[in-house]
């Protein structure tokens, strides 16, 4: 059986950005294995900008925030495989891969990093009633279809949804000639950037409804209308609020999952909010030598945080693999929980290795609801070690504490880790 | 007189913004934080954009090519620069930071490709 | 007497006809199917709990109970013929109280008289004992080991396919709207095509049988739309249950199913409205809200928020619930396999049998002498041992580029969809016979690359690739013409 120092399974940002740093880590023998016909994920079809201004101090593009990281790649010659997709990885680090060329192969990894990005929610998860035609559209197929494939997905449409990919979306066909009919959003609030909503819709004169979904889906064969209706605080459709709009396109940017079926396969704890593993503060999942980083640990809103934390599993797989390859076993170390309470919905790292750990960790969450004028608390155990007071916290921006090494000195037997929302 | 109400995009708070416009006098109020006045007055002054799209590709290993406005562009050019790129043809291979149409609907601004295309 | 172009027509290529046309198809008979949609499997057959019944439903002595007993047995040779997935899961039907018992009694009593092999009552906790996920409220249950669950979309295709290399001609897109006796047989008119003639004339087509027997009978019959939804829930649920869990219509009403799928989904439903759009295949809120607050009483901690799509279908009701199966009285040469609902799927094997002996009897056709008794399914590579695996993709790599991520689907299953005998001409047609685009993200991902592969295998311009019947195209055209 073949062996590799780490094999990293994705080509998009998290898995080449964690190549480059496990690279500069000391790494040699690296392995992307990649399921599209080229590298760089799906930043290939999100062709405006707004990439980078974390990373590289200015806007970029998708497509050419990706290659700087492809060119990394490239100029330190870190082999990959295109067109390659896992089928398998199980706890010990055996990767099984599907291609063309080579056919089913297993190799053995001294380390894995999972990078294999998410998926977005179908319609039939979000039991839209109605007839089931052509033209509906996850928001992501049709940016696919647009501007890889250079096809029209429709001429009158309507987007269930306000994240992102559909207000980018939204723009994107009315530039193209479509006429963009609503932006419904089942939520009080728009899970999208305050810039998308007023350079996509607002720029337009593209009506964003916020309490209100799709109840009714009109056409047969091809989609010919939707019906639009208010929702109450419990997310119900009101009677008597129902709103017909004709269209042959409805886009759904109703969420992103996780893609874990590899990490379930081998068997590694999952998240049941993040629906991605639990990771400790190197990344490492419960089995040892696997790491997660982007979008396959959790949904990030700003691809720059991905390849921030793609690099720290990239440098923790190098660590692991250049250790293991010393008599000397990893430290075992004092491992304390991260809660997510009061309006703090998780936390990523889950667990936190007080000896092992960086002298500071970055600890990213999201909250549950649009909060204004709160404190992000921090808690050892029962004691409040640290708040920042937030003007406003929304549930479609990420946010972030960083906890010192330095801190935990006076908290020897610290139990747990506390991070929430206070009004005081 | 004029006023203008608009929605802050420089964080999440999203201030809904009021501009009152007086000859050469600008006032912004409903702003928390000094970027939301700059951002108002330019937004009213002289609104920009960049645009973002593609261009037709031939005998190339994708069928089109990413491009944008190598700078921002006044928002009232938008649909004519789409216009523009929309007419336009481009033949493999294309270069990433390739001019693909220089000063696009007199704006100044060429339009870049934004990715490699290889031929196919 | 003129010459006509067929003996045998078949009106609609749902299962009930496909299976037909297969076993005339053992026959020296010249057979030709209309189907109005592009493919074979698009109405009823499409959209029903894909389940095989045991058969202690149907009252006895009737064709219903006879043809769901015997189908329910000849199932199993049949699937490994024609190399379609079944598997003999074993049924329960609930109990909930101790008043209803009489009716559970009545159900077991009825099984017997129907000659359903094994049928048993057991107690509410030995019943647990089997499926650990029913709730405590089951006080009793019959057990019927040898109900089933089967892949409709490729029993179907594998019936169509294996009569095709028969010999059957099958014309998709040709909707018949008007049956015409002539001397010596029928004329058929098709919409926007040159009529059919044929000396016998089988109706198999569902919800629309009723207006095709009118046509000839003055003994007229209706067939009401039975709509039923259903919630399909991630194969990370499919082990919910092993069985196929019914409820015995009680004070509560009639209850819904819940059951693994062949494929390792698990299913809920149907509710049952009667409704008169024969094309009516939408789903309601209610309705999909009635599948869930009534699958919960039997079964618990269904994970309801791994449903992944919902869907509606139509079951053909006929006033007598009863299969109306055989000649008509009144019209020569004309067979009715009509009011084809539940159990039609478990009997459509049985009922091809049936029939088509009737018609060649009747026709003094011979059997012929070199039947291709089987055929043989496409490979699925993700379910393939190793050595099996590794030398198909030898002989064919492009197996081994993996287009749907979700159900593992290759290039080289999609391709052969296409290419075989009857091969799928549209979206809908890769997805049921190689479940491309099944799986949880329902075909967001694969959706490009799949039209691309359908488009170059057949010629069909992008444009004009659809997600089934004409009208139902999937993109509007290309970007640089607007």
């Amino acid at each position: 059986m073949t062996y590799h120092d780490i094999v990293i399974i994705g080509g998009g940002p998290a898995g080449l950005s964690a190549a480059a740093a496990a690279r500069k880590a000391g790494a040699q023998d690296i392995l992307i294995l990649e399921r599209d016909n080229v590298l760089g994920g799906i930043l290939n079809q999100c062709i405006h900008n707004g990439f980078g201004l974390h990373t590289f101090k200015e806007e970029l593009t998708g497509p050419e925030y990706a290659s700087r990281y492809i060119a990394m790649v490239e100029e330190e010659k870190i082999p990959y495989k295109l067109n390659t997709i896992v089928a398998d990885i199980s706890a010990d680090r055996k990767v099984t891969y599907i291609n063309r060329e080579e056919g089913l192969v297993t190799i053995q990894a001294g380390a894995v990093i999972l990078a294999m990005g998410c998926r977005e929610r179908p319609r039939g998860a979000l039991n839209i009633p109605g007839y089931r035609p052509a033209g509906i559209y996850s928001a992501g197929t049709a940016q696919r279809l647009m501007n890889i494939e250079g096809y029209r997905v429709g001429n009158e449409v309507v987007i269930l949804g306000s994240g992102d990919i559909g207000l980018i979306m939204a723009r994107r066909m009315t530039l193209e000639g479509a006429k963009v009919k609503v932006v419904a959003e089942l939520m009080p609030y728009s899970g999208g950037l305050k810039r998308n909503i007023v350079q996509c819709l607002d720029d337009y004169g593209i009506p964003l409804k916020l309490s209100h979904t799709v109840v009714q889906i009109h056409g047969k064969e091809r989609l010919t209308g939707v019906t639009i209706a208010e929702v109450d605080a419990n997310r119900t459709p009101i009677p008597g609020t129902e709103e017909y709009y004709s269209c042959d396109t409805l886009l759904l940017s109703v969420g992103l999952i996780p893609e874990n079926e590899l990490s379930r396969g081998a068997g590694i704890s999952m998240n049941r909010v993040t629906s991605g593993p639990n990771v400790d503060d190197r990344l490492e999942t419960d089995a040892e030598g696997i790491y997660a980083c982007g979008n396959v640990l959790h949904v990030h809103d700003l691809v720059d945080f991905v390849s921030q934390e793609a690099a720290l599993a990239g440098e923790n797989a190098a660590a692991y693999v250049l250790r293991a390859k010393e008599p000397a076993a990893a430290a075992q170390g004092r491992k304390v929980p991260l809660s997510a309470e009061n309006g703090v919905r998780y936390t990523v790292p889950q667990i936190l290795n007080l000896d092992t750990m960086q002298d500071a960790v970055t600890v990213r969450f999201r909250v549950a609801d649009v909060y204004k004028d709160r404190y992000i608390s921090v808690y050892y155990d029962d004691k409040r070690v640290s708040k920042k007071k937030k003007k406003v916290l929304a549930p479609g921006e990420m946010e972030q504490v960083v906890l010192k090494k330095s801190s935990f000195a006076e908290y020897p037997d610290l139990g747990k880790i506390t991070i929430c929302t206070e009004v005081e | 007189m004029e006023t203008r109400n608009l929605i802050c995009i420089g964080c999440p708070l999203g201030c809904p913004l009021t501009v009152t416009m007086d000859g050469e006098k600008i006032e912004v109020t409903g702003n928390t934080c000094p970027r939301g006045a700059d951002y108002a007055k330019k937004e009213v002054l002289s609104p920009t954009r960049i645009v973002t799209s593609s261009i037709r590709v031939t005998g190339g290993r994708i069928a089109r090519v990413s491009v944008k406005t190598k700078s921002d562009i006044p928002k009232a050019k938008i649909f004519e620069v789409m216009a523009e790129i929309r007419a336009r043809k481009a033949e493999a291979p294309v270069r990433m930071g390739q001019v693909l149409i220089e000063n696009c609907a007199g704006t100044g601004v060429d339009i870049i490709a934004t990715k490699t295309v290889e031929v196919a | 007497m003129r010459d006509l172009q067929y003996d045998v027509a078949i009106i609609g290529g749902g299962v009930t006809g496909s299976a037909i046309a297969r076993e005339l198809s053992r026959y020296d008979l010249n057979v030709c199917l209309l189907e109005s949609a592009e493919d074979v499997c698009s109405g009823t057959s499409k959209a029903n709990s894909a389940i095989v019944h045991a058969g202690f439903d149907a009252a006895s002595g009737s064709m219903m109970a006879k043809m769901n007993v015997e189908g329910n047995r000849l199932m199993e040779q049949l699937s490994k013929d024609l190399d379609f997935p079944f598997r003999r899961n074993g049924s329960l039907v609930l109990c909930f109280s101790e008043e209803d018992m009489p009716g559970l009694q009545a159900l077991y009593v009825r099984g017997v008289e129907n000659g359903v092999p094994g049928v048993r009552i057991i107690s509410g906790d030995e019943a647990r004992a089997m499926e650990p996920n029913l709730t405590d409220e089951v006080v009793a249950a019959l057990y019927a080991p040898t109900g089933g669950i089967v892949c409709p979309f490729n029993m179907t295709v594998a019936l169509a396919e294996n009569a095709a290399d028969n010999g059957v001609e099958f014309r998709f897109l040709s909707e018949v709207t008007e049956v015409k006796p002539i001397e010596g047989g029928y004329e058929l008119s098709v919409e926007g095509k040159e009529p059919v003639t044929a000396a016998y004339i089988v109706n198999a087509a569902g919800v629309y049988a009723d207006r095709f027997h009118n046509m000839v009978s003055r003994e007229k019959i209706t067939i009401t739309p039975r709509k039923g939804d259903y919630c399909l829930l991630d194969q990370e649920a499919g082990h919910h249950v092993d069985k196929t869990i019914f409820q015995l219509p009680g004070k509560y009403g009639k209850g819904v199913l819940v059951t693994p799928t062949v494929h390792g989904n698990l299913l809920i439903g149907p509710t049952a409205r009667d409704i008169d759009d024969k094309e009516g295949t939408y789903t309601t809120a209610e309705e999909l809200a009635e599948v869930t607050s009534k699958s919960a009483r039997g079964v618990k901690n269904i994970p309801y928020r791994q449903v992944i799509t919902s869907f509606s279908g139509l079951r053909a009701h006929e006033a007598g619930h009863e299969f109306i199966l055989g000649e008509v009285k009144d019209a020569e040469g004309f067979f009715d396999a009509a009011g084809i609902e539940s159990p039609g799927l478990s009997s459509a094997p049985a009922i091809g049998v049936y029939l088509a002996d009737m018609i060649a009897a009747k026709a003094g056709a011979a059997k012929k002498e070199h039947f291709i008794a089987t055929r043989k399914g496409i490979p699925h590579v993700a379910a393939m041992d190793r050595e099996e695996r590794a030398a198909l993709l030898k002989e064919r790599p492009d197996y081994g580029t993996i287009v749907c991520r979700c159900e593992n689907v290759s290039e080289g299953e999609i391709v052969d969809s296409i290419r075989r005998t009857l091969g799928a001409r549209s979206l809908d047609g890769i997805k049921r016979r190689v479940r491309q685009g099944m799986g949880r993200c329902q075909a967001g991902f694969c959706t490009p690359r799949t039209m691309e592969i359908l488009s170059r295998e057949t010629g069909i311009p992008m444009e004009e690739i659809c997600k089934n019947r004409p009208g139902s195209e999937m993109i509007t055209g290309k970007m640089e013409e607007v």
